[in-house]
This record gives structure tokens, C-alpha cells and sequence, in this order.
């Protein structure tokens, strides 16, 4: 395969991800700020800085307020991650690499793709969102189910499963730091923070539809460093940081001239396997998850010198 | 109501399917019968169906227009357009000697230029073509081809006569419609088909793929085969995914491949460097390559020309092979066949004025309004006057451009195309067409059976371009003896 058509394909992967990852994230944010009494420090402020915008959002907005943060997050042209961009790159993509992928996947990226560039706007209001949001997560699952059902298990899904799960480690990873960017220090009472608190790792867990699998699992309350635990180390779970990189490296495995791209991985794996949760304050959580983050994008470099530029 | 083939008149100019009103020509009756027997819903339904198929498949074209790429359906009326098979068997023939002849010209042009010696294509011609590339002399291509790949344009003028329009050879596009019209017309009119004997066309991609592997430098059986397109933004990118899958071939873009100090050619792949024998370039001769031509192009491949002149790469068409691809030099076609075949030329020429020359010039500046001008060196019908149709302010226009640069324009007389019932508004019309059979030649030579025929969709329109409003229509060659 070209490498050029494979990074088209790793990248129609990634951004399909980043899609769903983004309506998943502001949908249950939305109904997370629903739920905690007026004046808690939580705020819209949080989505701009954990998804890396927090930059461009200052440039272009003073307020950090519901209507601009979403607006800033599905529908800006100029944020390079909203979700509006990330659907456009997916089929631009797609567009350039049809000859490798099943034909009603083009067709499906296309309609939505139209689908978000007519109704992005109705998500704005606070009526209209779940409708728009539910139906991006609809058919980013369709998608992802086209791919994982029809395609031959060859050098072309394996880009992109890459893209897939080295998508999905990454905004992990982002989701389990809104947890330590919103310290409850200045709540009226312990218990008021204590309480908040459950409502936010509560809403990370649904962020990642993990409520479910974690209560099945853990049969424990919702507490912050039992949620992070999971949603760092837990293998079964599929979007846990530690099964998308036993992915990645499956991978890497079933992939040409992969040079020491096992290794790379492995240094990756070893910081996380080394983050303990309930040994950590907010802080230092956040100092690890960073470093991870970058651990992931060395994985990127990586892939795109081994297999696509080099 | 059903169609009632007594009330379709072609008005006195050469109808396609009807002689005259009520009487089909022999070939389409089977067809013209039948479509007799459908009422107009389902005639509409069928047109539906087709449409709804050419969505399905995702056939496209590109127009650029407002500062943007927008990819349209493919225009597609589902009336076929029939030849008896006798007839192409002699358009077949007019082709193949056409196509040979112009590459015995075009070789001989980058070689000895006896035809110029000769006389028989004036020197200055060459000297001023805009397609000749001096970069291309002394250059042997396998089998002496230069032009691998060549879609004629055909007209049928009011007595019937087919005439060879122009001879693109170049890059010259259409033959994915070709094949996906008459996969549409399967899916929606299948009954036709049992009574008539058609002659395939989707055996193209296999045609192309012998023909490109005929021209490999390579000496074993394997032979990489990449088509190398402009890109996504080119109006043709459909044709150019089309065919490589269609030939399991690679479709690179020029950032793919990289030609190494051996001279020899590489493509970027996930396993590595590998070599390409065979480039079948929809990328115009100027972009081909940096290092000889336009120095700014991102399209081409540094070193590309390199690599074909030392015989490591073979490339279709041939850069320099434009120089045929000339409506001057078209003028010359007859007498081209003459000097290098000594037979008489199977297809004629529409009579063509040169406006270089002073009394032809004349000729064409005083009846304006009855002719075609056409630019020397311009496709997709840009830049052209159709005299009939023309404004006074059009025709002025045209008398000064073609005053100040004589050798870029020919005038010939207007035709009356041909037409065809097309389905317009519920109801049959006689809409005017042309016809674009695609001609390979490697180590042998082949023809498409028909081509594209293109058509005017407008009332009275003669351009048949897709780019300007143009439709098109799946070609029968109809074997009537064997039906």
C-alpha cells in the first residue's frame, strides 16, 4: 500500500474517533453542569483547556461562557479540533482513499458530514443538543461498525485500527484530567465538595460510556481514584488507555518494517503502568497524565516517520 | 400515454434512431419497439432508477466554479444511442489507421522530420506548435508509439457522413462514462439485452493493462503499473481512481514517487521502495517534471523525464506526443496518412481552413456566422465560436483574436450534428451528439466497441461538453446478422 493512501486512512481514523469522542465529551458535560448546584467552580472553562484549545479560544472569545465554549467546540472553523473540522478532515480523508476502504463508507461520512454541516448550529441551543449530539455518536458507531465488519483484516485496517486507538488513548486521557482540573477547595463544606466530586467522575464515566462496565465491574460507589484506576489500567475495558495500547501494539505487530516501533510503545505502556491513582493527589495526577500524553504523541512521530515519511 | 414515434421529428437532419417520422432505422428498431411498449411512468420510473443508480455508484464529475470543487452526478439520459455493427466496422478501421499514422508522424517528428523534408507539413508549423518539446528528440519509445492512449471525437453531419472532429491525445478522459453507462443502462433496462446482440465494453481496464504492460520496460512476466493523477481536485480524478482499480493498479500522485540515482522509478510504500515499470500519466506533459519542464509544478516527479529517456520507465502517453493533438496539424491528418500508410484515408476530415494561411483567413473572417472557430491548442470546448449561434459582439470579438494570432485558430464549416430521442421533460426530443471512441495502441491496436456519446441537452445546443451543460448517453453497437 502507499504510504501516502495508509496515512490518509490512519487519519480518516483518527478523526472519525475525535468526532464521536468530541459529542460524547460536550453531551455529557452539558448534563453534568445541569446537575451541580449554581456557583460550583466546574464551569464551561474546563473543555476548551483539556481538549488543548484553550488558546485559540482566548483569541477569539472573553467569555467563557455555555453558548461560546460549544459554539468553540462543534462548529468553529477556526478551532482545528471542533467537531465540525474533525468531520470535514475525515472525509476529506476518505475522499483520497476510497480505493481502500468499503464503498458505503464514503457514502456514510458524506451524509454525515452533511448531516453536521446543516444541523451543527441547532446544538447551539440548549434544545436542540441531545438530538445532534446522539445522532454525530450514532453514526460515528455505524461507521465504526462498517469498518470492523467489512474490511479485510489486512495492512489498510490496521492503520485504522492505529488511529482508532492511539485517538482514543489520547482523549482518555484528556477526559480522566477533567477530574483534576476541578478541585473543590472552595465549596462551602466537605461534604458539598465530597459530593460534587462524585457527580464529576461520575459524568468522566459516562463521558466514556463506562458507567456501566465500571459498576458491573468494580461493584464499588464512585470515587475518583477507583475511576481513574479503571479508565487507566483496566484491559477489558475498550477505551481504557491500556487496552487501545495493547491495540496499537497488535498493531504494530502485523506491520511491515516496523522498526523499533515496539519499543516505543513499551516506554508508553510502562508510564502508565506506573500511574497509581490512589497514591496521587489532583496535581500530580495531572503532571503524570501530561506525561503520558506525550508519550502517546512520540507513538504518532513515530508511526509517521516509520510508515509514512521516512 | 405511451411514446408515439409518428409525433418525433428530427426536422430534416440526421436522426440517430428514426429515419423518419414512425420509421426507426433498422438497428434501434428492436429498441424503438419497445420503448413503445412502456408507458410514461415507467418510462419516468427507469429514469428515476438511473439516476438513483449513477448516486449509488458515485459517479461523478468535477466542475470548478465560484472558487470551489463541486463534484456533480454524472448526466445520463437513458435513451441508447445505436450503431449497426457494419458501420463500426469500418469507423473501427478508419481509427486504427488514423491513430497508427499519427504516431509514425509524431515518431518520425522527434526523430529524422522526413514528412517536414518532404513538404508535406510545413516546417514553421512545428517550430510554432505549442506541443512540441524539443526535450523529446532523439527519444525511442517501445513499438515507436508515442500516442498509447486516444479518444477521437466523431460528428455525423445532415447527409450522414461521420467525420473525424479532432483527435485528442493528450490526456484525453471520458472512457469511465463510457463503461459506467452501460453498466446503468443494465441495471435498468435488462430486458433489452435479451433480444439484441450488444457488444461489450467493460473488457476497457483489461484492454489498458495489456496495452500499458505491452510498453513495460521490465523483461519479466510482473509489471507495476501506476496511474498518476493531478489529484483529488482534477475534474477527472473519478476516471483516474476508476480505471486503476479496475486494472488492480497503484494511483499515485506525483509526492508518491521518487526517482532514485539509478535513474530508475519508486513509489512510497508502507513496505518500502517500490519500482514502477509502467506510469500512465493523467498529468498534462508541462507538470510532468521539474527539473525539465515548469520548475514550479507539484504535480510531477523531479527526475521523471530522466528516467524515461534512459528506457527505465515507460510512460502513456508519451510526453511531446501533444504536438499531434493540434487543430492545424489535424488539417494535415489526410495527407499524414497519405505519406506514411500510402492508403487513402477510411474516415474524412471536416473541411478545414487554416487561418495562418492569407486566402483561408479571408475565407473564414467573411462568412463567420456559418462556421466553427476553434483555438489550435484548447479541449473542453473553451474558447470556441459556434458561428450559427453567435452575437455579432462574438463574431467581432473572434475577427480581432483571430487577426492577431492567425496560426492559433481554424475555422471549418458548421456541421448539423446528428441527434437522438432524449427523454426532456417527460417527452422524446431530438437533441444534437457526437461520439467518442478511445483507440489503445501498444504492440497492438484496439478500439472501444462505440465510445462516449456525448450530447447536447439544450434545444438547438451544439456543445456537447459536461463541463458546459453537456449530457451523455450509453453507445450500442448492434450486430443485426447475428441478432
Amino acid at each position: 500500500m502507499l504510504s501516502r493512501v495508509a496515512e490518509r486512512i490512519y487519519w480518516l481514523a483518527r478523526y472519525l474517533e475525535r468526532t464521536e469522542n468530541m459529542a460524547r465529551l460536550v453531551n455529557t458535560y452539558h448534563f453534568l453542569l445541569l446537575d451541580l448546584p449554581r456557583g460550583a467552580q466546574v464551569g464551561w472553562k474546563t473543555l476548551p483547556i483539556i481538549t488543548g484549545g484553550q488558546e485559540i479560544f482566548a483569541e477569539h472569545y472573553l467569555r467563557h461562557d455555555e453558548r461560546n465554549t460549544v459554539k468553540f467546540l462543534l462548529a468553529d472553523a477556526f478551532n482545528p479540533g471542533s467537531l465540525a473540522n474533525s468531520i470535514a478532515w475525515a472525509r476529506e480523508n476518505c475522499r483520497t482513499s476510497r480505493e481502500e476502504l468499503p464503498g458505503q463508507a464514503w457514502e456514510q461520512i458524506n451524509e454525515l458530514h452533511l448531516f453536521v454541516t446543516h444541523q451543527v448550529m441547532d446544538a447551539l441551543a440548549r434544545r436542540g443538543r441531545f438530538d445532534f449530539l446522539t445522532g454525530v455518536i450514532h453514526s460515528c458507531q455505524q461507521l465504526t461498525g462498517l469498518l470492523h465488519g467489512v474490511m479485510s483484516r489486512g495492512h489498510a485496517y490496521e492503520f485504522v485500527s492505529l488511529g482508532r486507538y492511539l485517538e482514543r488513548a489520547d482523549m482518555t486521557s484528556r477526559v480522566i484530567d477533567i477530574g483534576t482540573q476541578t478541585h473543590p477547595l472552595s465549596y462551602r463544606s466537605q461534604e458539598e465538595a465530597a459530593n460534587i466530586d462524585v457527580h464529576v467522575w461520575t459524568s468522566i464515566l459516562r463521558a466514556l460510556n463506562a458507567y456501566q462496565m465500571y459498576r458491573k465491574d468494580r461493584r464499588l460507589a464512585v470515587n475518583d481514584a477507583d475511576v481513574a484506576a479503571y479508565l487507566l489500567h483496566d484491559g477489558n475495558f475498550p477505551r481504557s488507555i491500556r487496552h487501545c495500547l495493547d491495540q496499537v501494539e497488535v498493531c504494530f505487530g502485523n506491520l511491515p518494517l516496523r522498526g523499533n516501533m515496539l519499543k516505543r510503545s513499551r516506554v508508553a505502556r510502562q508510564d502508565l503502568d506506573q500511574i497509581k491513582p490512589a497514591e496521587l493527589d489532583g496535581a500530580a495526577l495531572h503532571q503524570r497524565l501530561d506525561t503520558l500524553q506525550m508519550g502517546i504523541s512520540e507513538i504518532h512521530d513515530g508511526i509517521r516517520e516509520t510508515w509514512f515519511t521516512g | 400515454m405511451a411514446i408515439d414515434w409518428n409525433l418525433y421529428d428530427p426536422k430534416g437532419g440526421f436522426d440517430e434512431l428514426i429515419h423518419s417520422p414512425g420509421t426507426p432505422r433498422p438497428p434501434a428498431s428492436n429498441l424503438t419497439n419497445w420503448l413503445r411498449s412502456l408507458s410514461e411512468e415507467e418510462i419516468q420510473m427507469r429514469k428515476l432508477d438511473a439516476e438513483l443508480a449513477i448516486i449509488d455508484k458515485g459517479v461523478t464529475f468535477t466542475v470548478y466554479s465560484d472558487g470551489e470543487n463541486i463534484d456533480r452526478a454524472w448526466p445520463f439520459d437513458i435513451i441508447p444511442r445505436v450503431l449497426s455493427l457494419s458501420e463500426w466496422r469500418g469507423v473501427e478501421a478508419g481509427l486504427k489507421q488514423r491513430l497508427k499514422a499519427l504516431n509514425l508522424f509524431i515518431d518520425d517528428l522527434y526523430l529524422d522530420q522526413k514528412v517536414l523534408d518532404d513538404g508535406v507539413v510545413p516546417k514553421e508549423l512545428i517550430a510554432n506548435s505549442k506541443g512540441f518539446r524539443q526535450e523529446c528528440v532523439g527519444i525511442r519509445p517501445a513499438h515507436g508509439v508515442w500516442a498509447h492512449v486516444c479518444g477521437s471525437d466523431l460528428a455525423r453531419d445532415a447527409d450522414g457522413t461521420l467525420y473525424v472532429l479532432e483527435d485528442n491525445l493528450r490526456v484525453p478522459s471520458g472512457v469511465s462514462y463510457m463503461i459506467e453507462n452501460r453498466e446503468v443502462t443494465k441495471r435498468i433496462l435488462p430486458e433489452l439485452f435479451e433480444n439484441n446482440t450488444i457488444l461489450p465494453v467493460d473488457d476497457y481496464p483489461d484492454r489498458l493493462l495489456e496495452m500499458l504492460r505491452s510498453i513495460s520496460p521490465a523483461p519479466g512476466p510482473r509489471h507495476q503499473v501506476a496511474v498518476l493523477t493531478p489529484g483529488i481536485y482534477n475534474s477527472a480524478y473519478f476516471e483516474h481512481a476508476f480505471l486503476a482499480r479496475g486494472m488492480g493498479a497503484q494511483l499515485v500522485e506525483g509526492a508518491d514517487l521518487r526517482v532514485d540515482s539509478d535513474d530508475c522509478v519508486y513509489m512510497k510504500t508502507i513496505q518500502g521502495m517500490t519500482r514502477v515499470d509502467v506510469i500512465y500519466r493523467r498529468v498534462d506533459d508541462l507538470f510532468l517534471d521539474p527539473e525539465v519542464f515548469n520548475p514550479h509544478s507539484l504535480l510531477g516527479v523531479p527526475g521523471l523525464m530522466r528516467a524515461w529517456r534512459k528506457g527505465k520507465v515507460a510512460l502513456a502517453n508519451a510526453p511531446g506526443c501533444g504536438v499531434a493533438d493540434d487543430k492545424v496539424i489535424y488539417s494535415y491528418v489526410p495527407d499524414i496518412i497519405r505519406y506514411y500508410l500510402g492508403e487513402e484515408p477510411l474516415l474524412p476530415n471536416v473541411p478545414t481552413y487554416r487561418c495562418y494561411d492569407q486566402e483561408d483567413r479571408d475565407r473564414v473572417l467573411a462568412c463567420l456566422e456559418t462556421m466553427v472557430v476553434k483555438p489550435a491548442n484548447e479541449s473542453g470546448g473553451y474558447g470556441m465560436l459556434v458561428g450559427p449561434q453567435s452575437t455579432a459582439r462574438e463574431r467581432e470579438e473572434f475577427a480581432r483574436l483571430l487577426r492577431a494570432n492567425p496560426r492559433n485558430y481554424i475555422g471549418q464549416p458548421a456541421l448539423r450534428l446528428s441527434t437522438a430521442p432524449t427523454l426532456c421533460d417527460g417527452s422524446l426530443e431530438p437533441r444534437h451528439l457526437d461520439l467518442r471512441p478511445f483507440i489503445l495502441q501498444g504492440r497492438d491496436i484496439h478500439v472501444t466497441a462505440g465510445g462516449l456519446t456525448r450530447v447536447a441537452m439544450k434545444r438547438g445546443s451544439l456543445v456537447v461538453n459536461s463541463s458546459q451543460g453537456g449530457g451523455s448517453k450509453d453507445t450500442w453497437v448492434v450486430d443485426c446478422e447475428n441478432a
